[in-house]
């Protein structure tokens, strides 16, 4: 709203261009070499994938078993293993993430110490991966191990629960990972509850709300598409990340209930086993490449109805 | 400075940089990783002696070493598991195997209180089909008497990445075991059925040293750097014998190479050799149409059979025995 009522103010240098449009023209180059460059990827990942397509079909994906020195190749247990490692990583960022965003944008705190406090949560995005994976063998792995034999002693009988717990497993991973997408959640989060219009926040103090009564239910509702577009981002994140995953993970091709079991995901098993994979294993690793995309694809779309659900849901308020 | 001194020194600084860019020759090279510390030594002591040869090793792996060979993107490959036959009939410009160095797989164990851990054959290929569970089964008590063994679990670490030391390992796994054969077989990346999987050495040297009662299969220089407990392994002769420099050379002694140079000491059957060892070898082409090149290529590798080999015991690899040099050196000339 104050944009154009700016815009307005600034002197007219000329009204009239001169010559061709350069600027405009550079913007649609740079815009199509993006989709281009998008296509390309495909399509080089499809083609390199054709053969595995063709030989193994959908079994490649109900396939339990991945053993490329006999030419068997099933990514289920790496698809279970994606799926379940960023959801469980979402799981324990949201809560945290979403209640830091709220501490952010509300006046709990006086405006410096929330910008340093902003500060540092946005550098946790800028550490490098593999920093993130040497954190969590030195410290996340003993945790998790005595957590998982302390669980292994209690409930035997809960698979997810039971024995024998690794270090290296499943929720070590994802505890790593949830700590990696939380700023996204968090600046995203931030940045959209701040959005949310002062008139809203005083009209519903107005009306007598308390500070936790319009939080809840006047500025987190309109903030909603905001949050959703956070989760989504952050969501993709995790199913991408792979150097923190493959230093932590196990890497181990074997399906398992537990979350204390070593296991494997999409993306540290390319990160594993391109390097030395030659004939089959080539094309069966980029079809694996083709499920991530298309995991990731799936997850944009879904988000992206959710956000409009939600904006059509909260139009009224805003 | 007067304008005619300017102009000559200029000339003559352009001379000298001219010269010096026209003998200086490049030679790169990529594939395996195992021996990439050696080779890069070797690349840095060369130039001190021939500064206008600068040797570029990349350490991309074996299989990348190979396709990067084939592709013709680098003047020599490297790499843990040779070329097979059909590579070779694919290589543009011929191929030619010549072992570099060698080198032991040695199994890497954390038990904190036990330092001659003995592994028989039965036992290695129960652990690593997931058979021996604890480290007090009866298979390991067998073959340690008198070390107090505890009876906790045994977790095993792999390679998660492809490499050419699963290979070497998995070799002789299947060598000793038709189950093992059966049922997870040789490669350069298998699928054991227990542990988990690091990656690199580093991967796996980080697995063993973080959790007591882990074991797990790495590089001897890789161990020795790191200090880990290294186990000593039943040999073909009934024998249990430690990795050291002198038990791996005991087991390149006992193979004889055949024509192309390709050969593993599978299952050596002298009493004082170390079982899981391997040579490494630099792939070079048949035919170089650039005689610089080829001169400069061939330069450096004599200078690795020879000179360079002083470097491997130090560097934790095996140096080639003197039989297998004269081979080396006798394939090396026929590059041409």
């Amino acid at each position: 709203m104050a944009a154009p009522a700016a815009a307005t103010k600034e002197p007219v240098v000329s009204p009239v261009r001169s010559g061709p449009d350069y600027f405009l023209g550079l913007t649609v180059a740079a815009c199509i070499a993006t989709i281009f460059v998008l296509g390309w990827i495909f399509w080089e990942i499809f083609q390199e994938a054709f053969p595995a397509l063709k030989e193994l079909g959908a079994g490649f994906l109900t396939g339990a078993n991945w053993q490329p020195n006999r030419d068997r190749y099933g990514v289920l247990p790496f698809l279970v293993g994606t799926v379940a490692t960023s959801l469980i990583a979402l799981l324990i960022a949201l809560p945290p993430g979403l209640a830091i965003a709220i501490f952010l944008s509300e006046d709990f705190l006086p405006l410096p110490a929330r910008q340093l406090v902003r500060f540092v949560v946005e550098l946790l995005a800028a550490i490098p991966s593999v920093v993130y994976g040497l954190w969590g063998i030195f410290v996340v792995i003993p945790l998790i191990q005595q957590l998982g034999a302390w669980c292994a002693e209690r409930f035997p009988d809960v698979p997810p629960l039971a024995g024998p717990a690794y270090g290296n497993s499943l929720l070590t991973a994802s505890v790593v990972l949830a700590l990696m997408i939380l700023p996204t959640i968090t600046a995203i989060s931030r940045s959209s509850l701040v959005a949310v219009p002062r008139t809203l926040r005083e009209g519903s103090y107005a009306l007598g709300a308390t500070r936790w009564e319009a939080i809840f239910g006047v500025i987190l509702p309109t903030a909603a598409p905001g949050i959703v577009a956070a989760t989504i981002l952050a969501l993709g994140r995790a199913m991408g990340e792979t150097m923190a995953v493959a230093m932590l993970i196990g890497n181990s091709p074997r399906l398992s209930w537990s979350i204390f079991a070593p296991s494997g995901t999409l993306a540290s098993l390319l990160a594993n086993q391109f390097g030395e994979a030659e004939g089959m294993q080539v094309s069966a690793l980029m079809y694996a490449a083709l499920v991530l995309v298309a995991l990731t694809l799936a997850v944009n779309f879904a988000g992206e109805a959710v956000l409009r659900y939600t904006e059509k849901k909260t139009a009224g308020i805003r | 400075m007067p304008r005619p001194m300017r102009i000559i020194t200029f000339l003559v600084a352009a001379a000298l940089t001219a010269g010096g860019s026209a003998r200086a020759q490049q030679l790169s090279g990529a594939g395996a990783t195992f021996p990439a510390p050696l080779y890069q030594r070797w690349s840095v002591e060369y130039n001190k002696q021939v500064p206008s040869i600068k040797v570029n090793y990349q350490s991309v792996g074996s299989g990348a070493g190979v396709k990067n060979f084939l592709q013709g993107v680098v003047d020599f490959g490297a790499s843990d598991a040779a070329m097979t036959d059909a590579e070779i009939a694919k290589a543009p410009r011929g191929a030619v195997l010549i072992p570099a160095t060698a080198g032991s797989v040695v199994l890497a164990y954390n038990l904190p209180d036990i330092k001659n851990l003995r592994l028989s054959r039965a036992a290695l290929v129960g652990i690593f089909l997931g058979k021996i569970t604890k480290w007090n089964d009866p298979a390991l008590v067998a073959c340690n008497p008198g070390t107090p063994l505890p009876p906790t679990p045994i977790n095993v670490a792999f390679r998660s990445d492809g490499s050419g030391t699963t290979f070497v390992f998995t070799q002789h796994l299947a060598a000793i075991s038709p189950e093992f054969d059966e049922q997870v077989g040789a490669d350069k990346s298998v699928v054991f059925p227990v542990g988990i999987g690091g990656k690199g050495n580093e991967g796996v040297t980080a697995l063993v040293k973080q959790a007591p009662g882990t074991i797990g299969y790495v590089e001897f220089g890789y161990a020795e750097q790191n200090g880990l407990s290294c186990a000593a392994v039943e040999n073909k002769s009934g024998q249990f014998v430690a990795p050291t420099p002198e038990s791996g050379a005991a087991a390149l002694a006992s193979v004889e190479l055949p024509e192309n140079l390709r050969a593993w000491p599978v299952d050596p059957a002298a009493p004082e050799a170390y079982p899981i060892t391997t040579f490494t070898w630099l792939l070079l082409c048949k035919k170089y149409d650039d005689a610089a090149k080829l001169k400069a290529l061939k330069d450096f590798v004599t200078y690795g059979l020879t000179e360079g080999q002083s470097f491997a015991t130090q560097l934790g690899y095996i140096p080639l025995p003197e039989s297998v040099v004269a081979k080396a050196n006798a394939a090396l000339g026929k590059v041409e």
